[in-house]
């Protein structure tokens, strides 16, 4: 049987672990576990780009947290970048057991726009999904609801829904 | 979509060929990584590649060395070159090469996709243009549209036709029809598919919000906004825009949106470039938008301009043959979304269904089956599931004093024509009752 685990790194509201937790578990059917990880996010900093190494950091939590029948996302409030992109909201090995996801450019309050909780989560709801359905083995997909359409800025975000079509569903 | 698009990836440094791979192969590519010119060259005598991602810096052969004998090789070789510090005369210089485009790491992962997308574009079309000379057409994507009655039919023969043109399109019926998903079939069908469609609900956003949504602001426009944000007209490049609910746009939206449409460029609040975008429009609207502009409240000249093709979205009552299949549809979805094995609907209540007349069209019959489920014995959906009662046979057209008889004759029915025992459950006095039934022409079934 297959268990989800959302891991939080560094400084991560616990509320908010809880409740994308709940979500999470309803759109994939799937138990999930929290867990709150104490470990310190400064060796991951890049100070010339001033945002954190999202390569480094998903290996760090693939060899940490790697088990058989288990998908694994660590999940941070701070801003991730990958060497060839400005930024990422998150990335995931393909077919493999860890992902990694920020909370970071998700905040309304970044673009000048109201703070919006209940949007931050259901926004992170959606790139968590996203991200373990590519440790699923999904690839992105053209249907403009389905959560593993590529989304590259925050808008493009909220245009899909939190579920998967019926045709990523029956890949999972 | 059709077979992979291959593509070959020649980088000296191991993180960025990493990183690209796992974008890539998550974006549905096939990739090939190398780490130098030379390597690339060689396996490019052996294998087919449709897009040759390289850098310029590399030791050895440099990129733009690589191009040109790319391109002496293979002239329609779709070349893209990165390198990480950019300046006007390498760009130059690559593009006369012949080099599809130039990029500077680290990218935008929105420029980088767009890119990507606009090369898989060139090679699906032109594989695709050999294929429509020998074959019709079929519509992708239209299994959500449900029905095989004859308006339906007709619909999406109307869709198959649009979807060819870059027209813009008027989706017209009532609420609950389903004109988004009309919309995304269009989309899903043209030759825009590789890009988004971009849904903006008019009727729920203020005027001034409506401004930033539609044209996005730079950051800085006013306090707190870090990130520049796009907005739908510039998300939409290449793609499609549905503006749902067209009518209830204000008279200043109306002449913005009007200037959009012939320029195809705008400037983002608190910006001072001028941007522009390649969409196509589809909008939608459930009033009668002639009769507006008749009565002065929408603007004539953007009326022609949205007005290209008018499509007409039947209403369920028009097509009620198609209720059986709607029904098992719903019954499918809602059972696989909440988790339950499949139930069935009873003879009496699939009649009942097809005799209503659905004011809320499709979308009220998909409330109704997801409720059904939700209440019914988990085994098959009865007529009492279904919100369909007797007394509550209504028409949205009923007026209140229609509903008010039939409520107060329900009520005397229940109490036996007791009427001290029906005013009192009705919450008005004696006389009053008997004053009602009498406006009413109540009387007691012999
Ligand atoms: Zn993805
Ligand atoms: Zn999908």
């Amino acid at each position: 049987m297959n268990l989800i685990r959302l891991i939080s790194l560094g400084y991560f509201d616990r509320q908010l672990l809880e409740n994308v937790a709940e979500d999470v578990s309803a759109c994939f059917t799937l138990k999930t576990e929290t867990i709150v990880h104490f470990h310190d996010l400064e060796p991951y900093y890049d100070s010339n780009r001033r945002q954190y190494d999202a390569n480094r950091l998903l290996a760090y939590i693939e060899a940490e947290f790697r088990q058989e029948h288990q998908k694994t996302i660590g999940l941070v409030s701070v801003d991730l970048f990958i060497p060839i992109l400005t930024y990422i909201f998150g990335q995931a090995y393909l077919n493999g057991y860890a992902a990694i996801a920020s909370f970071y450019r998700l905040q309304n309050e970044l673009y000048g726009l109201k703070q919006n909780n209940l949007l931050l989560k259901d926004r992170l709801v959606k790139e968590i999904n996203h991200e373990l359905g590519h440790c699923f083995g999904l690839i992105h997909c053209y249907d403009p609801l389905c959560v593993m359409r590529s989304s590259t800025y925050v808008e493009d975000i909220d245009q899909k829904s939190k579920y998967f079509c019926t045709k990523c569903q029956s890949h999972l | 979509m059709p077979e992979k698009i291959s593509l070959l990836i020649v980088d000296d440094e191991a993180s960025v060929r990493d990183s690209l791979e796992n974008w890539f192969r998550e974006d549905g590519y096939a990739v090939r990584c190398v780490e130098n010119a030379k390597t690339a060259l060689q396996l490019l005598e052996e294998e087919n590649f449709d897009i040759i991602i390289t850098d310029i810096k590399m030791p050895g052969m440099d990129g733009l060395e690589m191009l040109k004998r790319v391109k002496s090789l293979m002239p329609e070789a779709i070349v893209i070159v990165m390198t990480a510090f950019a300046t006007v005369d390498t760009a130059v210089q690559a593009l006369k090469d012949g080099a599809f485009d130039y990029v500077t790491k680290p990218f935008d992962p929105d420029d980088l996709s767009h890119l990507i997308r606009n090369a898989s574009r060139q090679i699906t079309l032109k594989a695709e243009n050999i294929r429509l000379r020998e074959q019709v057409i079929n519509l992708e994507n239209v299994e959500d549209i449900i029905g095989d009655s004859d308006p339906m039919r007709d619909l999406l023969k109307e869709v198959q036709r649009v979807a060819q043109s870059n027209a813009t399109v008027i989706l017209t019926g009532e609420s609950g029809t389903g004109k988004e998903l009309i919309a995304r079939a269009i989309h899903a069908n043209s030759s825009r598919r590789f890009f988004p469609m971009i849904s903006v609900h008019c009727g729920a956003l203020s005027e001034s919000l409506l401004e930033s949504e539609l044209f996005g602001h730079e950051k800085g426009a006013f306090t707190g906004a870090v990130y520049n944000r796009k907005g739908r007209f510039e998300m939409a490049d290449s793609g499609t825009i549905f503006l749902d609910e067209i009518a209830t746009i204000s008279p200043k939206m109306q002449i913005e949106l009007l200037r959009v449409l012939e320029t195809k460029s705008f400037m983002r609040v608190g910006g001072n470039k001028l941007i522009t975008s390649d969409f196509r429009v589809i909008c939608a609207t459930n009033r009668d938008l002639k009769q507006m502009v008749d009565a002065g409240t929408f603007r004539e000249d953007l009326y022609y301009r949205l007005n290209v093709v008018n499509i007409r979205i039947p209403a369920l009552r028009e097509r009620t043959s198609d209720i059986p299949l709607l029904v098992n549809y719903f019954i499918q979805k809602f059972c696989t979304s909440m988790s339950k094995s499949p139930v069935t609907i009873e003879k009496a209540a699939l009649e009942r269904l097809q005799e209503y007349d659905f004011p809320g069209n499709v979308r009220e019959l998909e409330n109704m089956i997801e409720r059904a489920i939700v209440i019914g014995n988990g085994k098959e959906i009865k007529v009492r599931d279904l919100p369909l009662s007797k007394s509550s046979n209504m028409t949205t057209v009923e007026s209140l004093d229609e509903l008010e008889k039939k409520h107060i004759v329900f009520m005397l029915d229940k109490y036996e024509w007791n009427i001290s025992r029906t005013a009192r459950a009705l919450g008005i006095d004696r006389v009053t009752l008997y004053n009602k039934m009498r406006r009413y022409d109540i009387e007691k079934p012999e």
